[in-house]
């Protein structure tokens, strides 16, 4: 193998799985490191500037991060990064003072972002401190799009919520609330530099052929629907038997809102086995927990409908059933079964919808009429027209609406200044040692040997009586320095330096995951077989050196590195040392900024 | 201001035909130098009682004073250990031994305590034959003490100070054929390909087994003026060939092209198998083997491998012929068989 290139960015970043598989790349451990040392403000500032929200974040992100996270590797449990989070968002004080300044001194380019949620607000964020006019249009009377009308109560707060909404607005974002935009032709006739489009994906998918669904129409929910318009308040209460339909998180947000609506017989049912289903795992777990039960292989047959009123809904029990090549189906058991109720709630997917775009604007639209938005850019084949966020290619989740909204940013900075928007900017990045003596390290070598931690809950009784009691108590201080203490710093890395080496071995020897191996270069194939564990997670890559004195070279299989800085301790001559890699990714104009 | 090691582990390293981890078989984490050839020795016997499934609390660890003699608190943990005087390392392990013959005895020494102070006891255990692994960590001064040159720093050699040696070293290994060690080798610290299978069959083997481990002393004996220091001996080996160790029944499924290796078959089966160098010479002649040293050192260079092996070798307790029972497990009946017993052994004597 070749000697690995330390200096492309994209090498360390990788190590640092937890900030490389955010998809804003969130500088994870640098800021569970400042929360440890009870720096809360500094902790939500780096948070605020990647990923915009850090409360609602903290609250209900997807956690791409934790299945990454290194930890999840050598013990039980990844680090409850999410929920740390939180705790710098809880514990901050008044951050107002750190925000951007907005120049009073415009740069004369109009925005227009249609849709207030979070893609449109980060794009806001980005392009305010710049110096753009910024003109928001939104149906909703308060920004926050998805966040505010799907995101129940009891898992993020109005006031979290309008929080961190508000630092954006206030920035000087010109609102148009209550304004359902319905062409973007008189839009793009206001003469706008350009346009971003942030609308979500807004159409709850529906059963509109299963037999019954028009007589029972009353008491058949959409369930996005149906959860905004109790957010809005125009819905208090619902039936006592309520069926929800799908497995994903919207599912689990139905029937939790459902109980605390009066709700008494509440049942998730899916199509799928559990084990396939798309919520993510704590939201099932949070669900059980408030001892609503699941019915799996249940495929929905027909609404049961008596006087035009809706009485149940009959299922066909079905059971997977995977060909040679393990691709599923579910096949048909002939068992049916009926389960009485009162209301149905359907949470079984969301589309993309555009009826309002006219095509004759010069967007192109796709074979599935979607726009065509380009994967790097998010312009669309109509220049000054952005799309992203669920709008761009249907649902995701929060952080990855954020992420769109920076890349967006930086493109629509690019065309507001006549600049090619192919040309992405590079991060910011930075390599600094961590030495600061004898057996002394500016981080924090000793991690905790704790299992994960478990965030409080509110009395489950107390929680279900009150819709808007937040479930969650968040880590409390101490909690949550206990929990910081879990993490690895993986952003502190192993930087090897061959002419330094003298071949002892004593990095080899003490690694407590025998990662380091002295070993004859080969092809990558056969060092991955060789080393002293095989280094069989091919996701993670191996830290070649340059040939050394003896003709080997030094092989580091990064995959279980604990970062425990223990060769770097034992190396007499200084060829390890510990460098803590910083990497933010470029933001708008961040190329201009620097010249 | 210290440092710890964590206690995870490669989720993948799996355990050993006993039962045992890895984990099981470390030590406290070392306070010798950074780079200290000793801790490689330590890591290698790890591995190696790792790879024979030993049990951890069948092993004694016993050491005199020095750098080498600190390390048994840096490997096997759980072992019985006894850190003791300076140079007397053989007698208490002698002791031990006659007490216990079923624990497995590990000696380390270092080349001040074997060489210097300890020489008559190293004499005399070798003579004496007694069934256990003598390891020297050599690093050719006295490290604990500000890196003195020891007896075993060559002539010429300089170390840190850079005033050459003036005498002539002693050569354990030379020593050790002489005085009857039925296994020794020399190895050098920075090549565990080759001394973790000397180590297994020097555990295997059953009386004296000596292992001179060359392992530089990074803070006193490391500059290129060194004969002791990773350069040069890196420049200097001259190794007898590749060796594996293959345990008893294991089918041998290495191939090895005809006349290209040896077998050298242990006392429990199990067998090294050397490569290269295969016609050398006869491993089972003291002639041969203090003759090949010589002729090496002729020409500057360092032999390390298995140097002599006598297959035929015997133990203490079989010459002064003990009993079968380790004589700690022997009760109070069958020590002191009472007074009738007693009268009749006093008649055979009127």
């Amino acid at each position: 193998m070749k000697p690995t290139d330390i200096s492309d960015p994209d090498y360390f970043h990788k190590v640092v799985d937890c900030q490389y598989a955010c998809p804003s790349h969130t500088p994870v451990p640098e800021y569970i490191r400042l929360i440890a040392a009870g720096r809360f403000n500094d902790a939500y500032m780096i948070n605020w500037q990647s990923n915009v929200f850090p409360g609602v974040l903290g609250r209900t992100c997807d956690r791409p991060c934790e299945p990454a996270c290194r930890r999840g590797r050598v013990d039980e449990e990844p680090v409850a990064i999410c929920r740390l989070k939180r705790v710098a968002a809880d514990n901050k004080t008044d951050i107002r003072d750190r925000l951007p300044e907005i120049p009073k001194q415009k740069n004369g380019k109009k925005v227009a972002l249609i849709g207030g949620g979070p893609a449109s607000l980060t794009v806001a964020r980005d392009l305010m401190p710049l110096g753009y006019d910024i003109d928001l249009y939104d149906d909703q009377h308060k920004g926050g799009g998805f966040m505010r009308s799907q995101i129940p109560a009891f898992r993020l707060p109005e006031t979290v919520l309008d929080e961190e909404v508000n630092y954006i607005l206030d920035m000087g974002v010109v609102t148009h609330f209550n304004q359902e935009v319905t062409s973007l032709k008189s839009i793009l006739e206001k003469k706008y530099d350009a346009v971003f489009v942030g609308t979500g994906a807004p159409r709850g998918r529906d059963l509109p052929d299963l037999p019954g669904r028009k007589e029972g129409g009353a008491n058949i929910h959409i369930g996005i629907n149906w959860l905004a318009s109790v957010a809005f308040e125009h819905i208090h209460k619902i039936g006592k038997k309520v069926l929800v339909l799908g497995g994903g998180n919207t599912a689990m947000d139905c029937c939790r809102t459902a109980i605390r609506l009066g709700g008494e017989d509440v049942r998730v049912v899916v199509r799928s086995p559990k084990s396939d289903m798309k919520a993510s795992p704590w939201e099932i777990e949070d669900a059980v927990h408030e001892d609503i039960p699941i019915y799996e292989n249940h495929n929905p047959k027909a609404f049961i409908t008596e006087q035009g009123r809706l009485v149940g809904m009959l299922f066909d029990v079905v059971e997977p059933v995977f060909d040679d090549k393990g691709k599923r189906t579910l096949v048909s058991t002939g068992e049916e079964v009926m389960m009485p109720c009162d209301d149905v709630l359907m949470a079984i997917g969301q589309l993309n919808s555009f009826p309002w775009i006219e095509r004759d604007i010069g967007i192109e639209f796709n074979d599935w009429d979607m726009p065509e938005v380009d994967k790097t850019t998010f312009q669309t084949s109509l220049p000054q027209v952005f799309i992203g966020g669920d709008a761009a290619w249907g649902p995701e989740n929060v952080i990855t609406a954020v992420a769109h909204g920076h890349q967006a940013a930086i493109s629509i900075d690019k065309h507001c200044h006549s600049e090619d928007v192919l040309d992405r900017p590079a991060p910011d990045v930075n390599l600094v040692s961590q030495k600061m003596g004898f057996h002394d390290w500016l981080y924090d070598v000793h991690v905790s040997d704790d299992a994960r931690h478990i965030v409080p809950l509110q009395d489950k009784k107390a929680a279900i009586a009150d819709r808007k009691l937040e479930v969650e108590k968040g880590f409390d201080f101490s909690q949550g320095y206990e929990e910081a203490m879990r993490c690895l710093n993986c952003d502190v890395q192993t930087v090897f330096e061959t002419d330094r080496c003298i071949e002892c071995d004593a990095c080899e020897d003490i690694c407590p995951v025998d990662c380091i191996n002295f070993i004859d270069n080969n092809t990558e194939d056969n060092l991955r077989e060789q080393l002293k564990v095989k280094a069989t997670n091919l996701d993670q890559d191996l830290y070649v050196s340059d040939t050394l004195k003896t003709k080997r070279v030094m092989v580091k299989d990064e995959n279980v590195c604990l970062h425990c800085g223990l060769c770097a301790e034992r190396c007499p001559t200084g060829a390890w040392d510990m460098k803590k890699f910083l990497l933010h990714t470029a933001t708008a104009a961040s190329n201009r900024r620097k010249k | 201001m210290t440092y710890v090691r964590p206690n995870f582990r490669h989720p993948e390293s799996h355990r050993n035909a006993a039962g045992y981890s890895i984990k099981q078989y470390e030590g406290a984490l070392s306070t010798l130098c950074a780079g200290c050839g000793h801790d490689s020795i330590s890591a290698a016997i790890i591995k190696s009682c790792f790879d024979l499934n030993l049990a951890p609390h069948k092993i004694a660890k016993i050491s005199g004073i020095g750098c080498s003699s600190k390390t048994p608190t840096y490997f096997l943990g759980k072992a019985h250990g006894f850190n003791s005087v300076h140079g007397r390392m053989p007698s208490v392990t002698t002791g031990a031994n006659m007490a216990n013959k079923d624990l497995l005895y590990l000696g380390v020494s270092g080349d001040g305590d074997s060489a210097s102070i300890g020489l008559g006891q190293f004499a005399h255990v070798i003579r004496r034959q007694l069934n256990m692994v003598y390891i020297v960590m050599n690093n050719g001064c006295y490290g604990l003490t500000k890196g003195q040159d020891s007896a075993t720093a060559d002539q010429g050699s300089a170390g840190k100070r850079g005033v050459a040696s003036v005498f002539d070293s002693i050569d354990l290994c030379q020593m050790a054929l002489q005085l009857g060690a039925g296994l020794v080798a020399r190895c050098f610290s920075g090549d565990k390909k080759q001394l973790i299978p000397i180590i297994k069959a020097a555990i295997k083997q059953r009386g004296f087994a000596f292992i001179d481990v060359i392992s530089p002393c990074v803070t006193f004996n490391n500059t290129p003026t060194s004969t002791k220091g990773y350069e040069w001996v890196r420049d200097h080996l001259e190794a007898s060939g590749t060796i594996d160790f293959i345990p008893d029944k294991t089918e041998i499924t290495v191939d090895y092209p005809p006349g290209s290796s040896r077998a050298v078959t242990l006392h429990d089966g199990s067998q090294l198998h050397l490569q290269k160098n295969a016609q050398d010479y006869d491993l089972a002649s003291r002639k041969a083997a203090m003759n090949r040293i010589e002729t090496v050192k002729e020409k500057h260079k360092i032999l390390t491998g298995l140097i002599y092996h006598n297959p035929d070798a015997t133990d203490t307790h079989e010459k002064i012929q003990t009993v079968d029972t380790a004589l700690n497990a022997l009760s109070q009946d069958q020590l002191c068989p009472g007074s009738e017993v007693l009268a009749e052994l006093n008649a055979q004597l009127r």
